[in-house]
């Protein structure tokens, strides 16, 4: 065994603490060590030189590196190995910065004794490795999307542009998300209409792309490059095939509903199509308020279709789809703020409404035609109020984080105020003005230009004074109480994750954070990655952004999928279990605990003619390599490749020596 | 139910009719009210604005005569009644303090006790005990809820929500009036102000009256004798100085919910309050 030990200062954030000439020494002494040297940083190119040659000079047949967290650099020093003709698995990382010399700043004596236990640790472990290989699976190349916002949209477009095939299941009849809810947008006031509607139809007209909608997600199995989906189209009690959208069923139906599309301020028909520029442009019966499903009468619908496309009978189809990486683009919803600001309400003004409400009234295919009005009597408000931060910022009632588009939506939104009722006062009570992208905050600047009137302080209550509001906060920078009567008040509520995030997080096997927004793996360098490989986040599922900010994201996680399709294969990771038959009783206690659903049962001929008996089976393109198996098994069936029992107890009993 | 009861200062002066209404109400619903022996200031007022250590052990004596009672403890006051429930929050929360206040109040404070407004009280029996006693329902009475602001604030012991609290329209839903929904039911009356700032706390009141007034009210229901005497008391001084017209007769909710039992509103203090009560009164009978 001839094993070479590579030192790095990491400039001064090792050497600063630790005594590296001392631990040179140390370890030099230690059996098998061949040759031990340190460099200020060993990862740059003069230090991989460094250890190249030494393997070449020393016929070094393993390698220590003692330098930083294995998650940084075991990638950089492999390739090293590799380059000089080494299997890259021959490498053992000692990591004496974050768990050594950050944590011991104080205590440098001390630090350089742990520094030199770590890597004897290393080094044991180093003499029993062995080479392990890589293998390629094939990558089916068809990429899943779920969610046909802007996000999902722009995701399936770029996907399929790259010539890939990609199927895009929305849960609403329509595709669109809430940006066709949008009136206009910031920071360039053009029409969201105009720019998602164009999309959409791009979307439905492209041959690459299959459009599932009024569909779900129910189960994904399988794993990068080789995922089994099985997808619930939900009834729509029309035959698609059939219908030729003309809409007389919406016109003749008897039945009158709120309308989601827009906030309840409007109404729809229980069949119906969810806005003019629906894609596809054909309806749906909604079953929970259809008198034909709640009370079985009527049938209107039925008798006054010209093509027969109404089916009352249609039911939910579970189908089954084979693709090779997954877009998960399912947005966000608006914190409900009726359930925790009794302060203003609960929801019991009907003058108190959130900023997409007053995007549905500001529209001109909206309940109002686009004009402003108080939705109790319809009358022209002359004051309106806005405030921000409803839900955000605020951890008493509602979330910590801040969600970053509403201060300029808020802005917008006096703007369009201002413009469009002549002589108004608009008020706007904020914490900060928050308006970091381009032309933010010159667009942010434009409306206090205008009229604007922006006050900083929390508002404490809202309460009715005869058909008026009265708003009352506080002037955080005059120090005093403020009243303003308000003819409407518009709340900004905050992003939170989209309804069904949670569940289909557990379905993709996808970590979230505290908040419920789906986990990226790396905050600057893996944004658009899940904690599951082959799965990609794109837009406000994974934390509140803007439409650009959510375009880009989007695009980002269609590079990645594209990069996995192009290579056509996956190189696994050989760093994974591997089960003894012989040893496993067939217990499956690792079973339960594996979570990425790696392990799986499995008959084999029992020796001397006795029935089958059942013992695990790995998936090793599930399996990540974490362990939990490994420790799981009572009888010791189960070693994980890199970190076999022989080698955990060879550096146990170094550490212990 | 038998409750611990602490009577509070208010209970023989300004808020007289709110004792005798309550024993006599809760007798009718049948709660045994004992008042605790040799009780002492709860520690709000004064106390409070003086000492943190001083307002706890006043409250702890109080707390600890009620545990060796054997029971729980409900005060009419919703000044005691936040006093003595976040002592008891305080003290439970830091066995340090517990120590210290046991000491100096010579009674040991266990804290297997709890404390609840009468409001709770009565409230917990629910609308069907309730109901079942009604004999003379108040019809033709509409009437504004107001809680100010102790009992719903702070979070640790506030007896409902904070912003739209519901518990007394539901006890006088219940003795048949028609409650309404109204602004100003958590507003701050400003009695702590009452005495030295005028200019502030008689504006505070007349917003409460106004809001009451607009609803539609014909009197305010309250549970705390500050409150009343704020409300009802300084109406005239609001008047005066305001130039406003308020005749807005202001109840403790023991007081009406006791007449829909068939007390008797002489001994229910009905006539004791400072604007007419009578025509309201002539409302329901």
């Amino acid at each position: 065994m001839r094993i070479g030990v590579f030192i790095c200062w990491c400039g001064s954030n090792i050497g600063g603490v630790v005594d590296v000439p001392r631990v040179v020494e140390a370890v030099s002494a230690l059996p098998g060590v061949a040759c031990c040297s340190d460099y200020k940083y060993m990862c740059s190119e003069p230090g991989q030189e460094k250890i190249r040659r030494a393997i070449a000079e020393h016929r070094l047949d393993r390698v220590v590196v003692a330098s930083c967290s294995p998650r940084l650099h075991e990638n950089t020093f492999r390739q090293v190995l590799a380059a000089s003709g080494l299997n890259p698995y021959l490498l053992e990382m000692a990591n004496i910065r974050e768990h050594c010399a950050w944590v011991h700043q104080q205590e440098p004596a001390k630090a350089t004794a742990k520094a030199i236990d770590l890597v004897r640790r290393a080094v044991a472990k180093a003499g029993k490795l062995e080479p392990l290989h890589s293998a390629a699976i094939p990558v089916t190349r068809r990429a899943l999307v779920v969610g046909g916002g802007v996000a999902g949209m722009q995701a399936a477009l770029d996907i399929a542009e790259a010539g890939y095939q990609v199927v895009l299941v929305e849960k609403e009849p329509s595709i669109g998300g809430k940006m066709a809810m949008l009136d206009k947008t910031f920071p360039t006031l053009d029409c969201a209409a105009c720019i998602i509607t164009p999309r959409m139809a791009a979307v439905a007209r492209h041959p690459a792309i299959k459009l599932l909608t009024h569909a779900e997600v129910t189960a994904i199995n399988g794993y990068v490059g080789n995922f089994k989906i099985t997808v619930r189209q939900k009834a729509r009690s029309v035959d698609y095939d059939k219908c030729t959208g003309c809409g007389i069923c919406q016109e003749k139906c008897p039945c009158t509903v709120n309308s989601e599309y827009d906030q309840g301020l409007g109404t729809r028909k229980a069949i119906y199509v969810s806005f003019p520029q629906a894609v596809p442009n054909k309806p749906v019966i909604d079953r929970a308020h259809c008198r034909r499903f709640t009370r079985g009468k009527c049938g209107v619908c039925q008798q006054v279709c010209p093509s027969g496309a109404v089916d009352y009978a249609q039911e939910d189809v579970l189908f089954e789809e084979e693709v090779g990486a997954v877009v998960l683009a399912t947005g966000y919803d608006l914190f409900d703020w009726t359930r925790a600001y009794g302060e203003y309400g609960y929801g019991r003004y009907p003058n108190v409404i959130t900023g997409l409400q007053f995007e549905r009234m500001n529209n001109a295919n909206g309940p109002t035609g686009g004009k402003i009005r108080r939705p109790s009597d319809g009358g022209v408000p002359e004051n309106v109020v806005f405030i921000q931060c409803v839900g955000s910022r605020d951890e008493a009632k509602g979330k910590e984080y801040c969600s970053r588009v509403c201060c300029l939506y808020t802005a917008k939104q006096a703007r369009q105020v201002l413009e469009k009722i002549p002589g108004a006062k608009v008020h706007v009570f904020y914490i900060d003005v928050r308006c970091a992208g381009k032309a933010y905050e010159e667009f942010y600047q434009d409306a206090v230009a205008r009229g604007a009137c922006y006050i900083r302080g929390r508002v404490s209550k809202i309460y009715p004074t005869g058909d008026k509001l009265m708003v009352r906060g506080a002037d955080t920078l005059l120090g005093r109480p403020v009243e303003i009567e308000a003819g409407l008040v518009v709340l900004a509520t905050a992003m939170v994750p989209g309804a069904g995030g949670a569940e289909l997080a557990r379905l993709a096997g996808v970590s979230t954070g505290k908040d419920g927004f789906f986990q990226e793996i790396h905050p600057k360098l893996r944004p658009v990655e899940s904690s599951t490989a082959g799965i990609f986040l794109a837009g406000s599922c994974q934390g509140p952004r803007d439409i650009p900010d959510t375009v880009a994201h989007a695009g980002a996680a269609a590079v990645k999928v594209c990069a996995l399709f192009a290579r056509g294969e996956i190189i696994t990771e050989p760093v994974v279990a591997r089960i003894n038959e012989r040893l496993c009783t067939g217990c499956l206690a690792c079973r339960l605990v594996c979570p990425y659903r790696a392990v799986e049962p499995k008959s084999i001929p029992a020796r001397g003619g006795a029935p089958e008996r059942t013992v695990a089976v790995v998936n090793s393109g599930l399996c990540q390599g974490c362990g939990a198996c490994s420790a799981t098994c009572r009888s010791g069936a189960i070693d994980l490749a890199g970190f076999s029992n022989e080698q955990l107890l060879a550096e146990i009993s170094a550490l212990c020596h | 139910m038998q409750l611990a009861y602490y009577p509070g200062c208010s209970w023989e002066t300004s808020g007289r009719e709110y004792d005798l209404s309550a024993r006599l109400a809760g007798g009718k619903l049948g709660l045994e009210f004992i008042e605790i022996k040799d009780w002492n200031c709860c520690g709000s007022s004064a106390g409070h604005s003086t000492s943190r250590l001083l307002a706890t052990a006043l409250a702890a004596r109080n707390l600890a005569l009620a545990e060796k009672m054997g029971l729980d403890l409900t005060a009419p006051c919703a000044s005691c009644y936040q006093r003595l429930a976040l002592a008891r929050h305080d003290l439970l929360a830091d066995g340090q303090l517990r120590k210290q206040v046991n000491r100096i109040t010579g009674h040991t404070f266990h804290g297997n006790m709890r404390v609840r407004s009468i409001l709770e009280v009565v409230a917990s029996l629910g609308g069907e005990h309730i109901a079942a006693r009604v004999v003379k329902p108040l019809r033709n009475l509409k009437v504004a809820a107001y809680y100010g602001c102790l009992l719903v604030r702070p979070r640790a012991v506030q007896v409902d929500d904070p912003e739209n609290p519901q518990m007394m329209e539901k006890i006088m839903a219940v003795a048949g009036a028609e409650v309404l929904a109204w602004s100003h039911k958590t507003e701050c009356c400003g009695t702590s102000l009452a005495m030295n700032n005028d200019q502030l706390a008689l504006p505070l009141v007349a917003g409460i009256l106004e809001a009451a007034s607009l609803s539609g009210a014909d009197c305010i229901v309250c549970a705390c004798p500050l409150c009343h005497f704020n409300l009802d008391y300084r109406q005239k001084k609001v008047n005066r100085v305001l130039g406003t017209g308020y005749q807005l007769p202001v109840f403790y909710f023991t007081q009406l919910l006791g007449v829909a039992l068939g007390l008797e509103p002489g001994r229910l203090g009905l006539f004791d309050h400072f604007v007419n009560t009578k025509p309201v009164l002539q409302l329901v009978s």
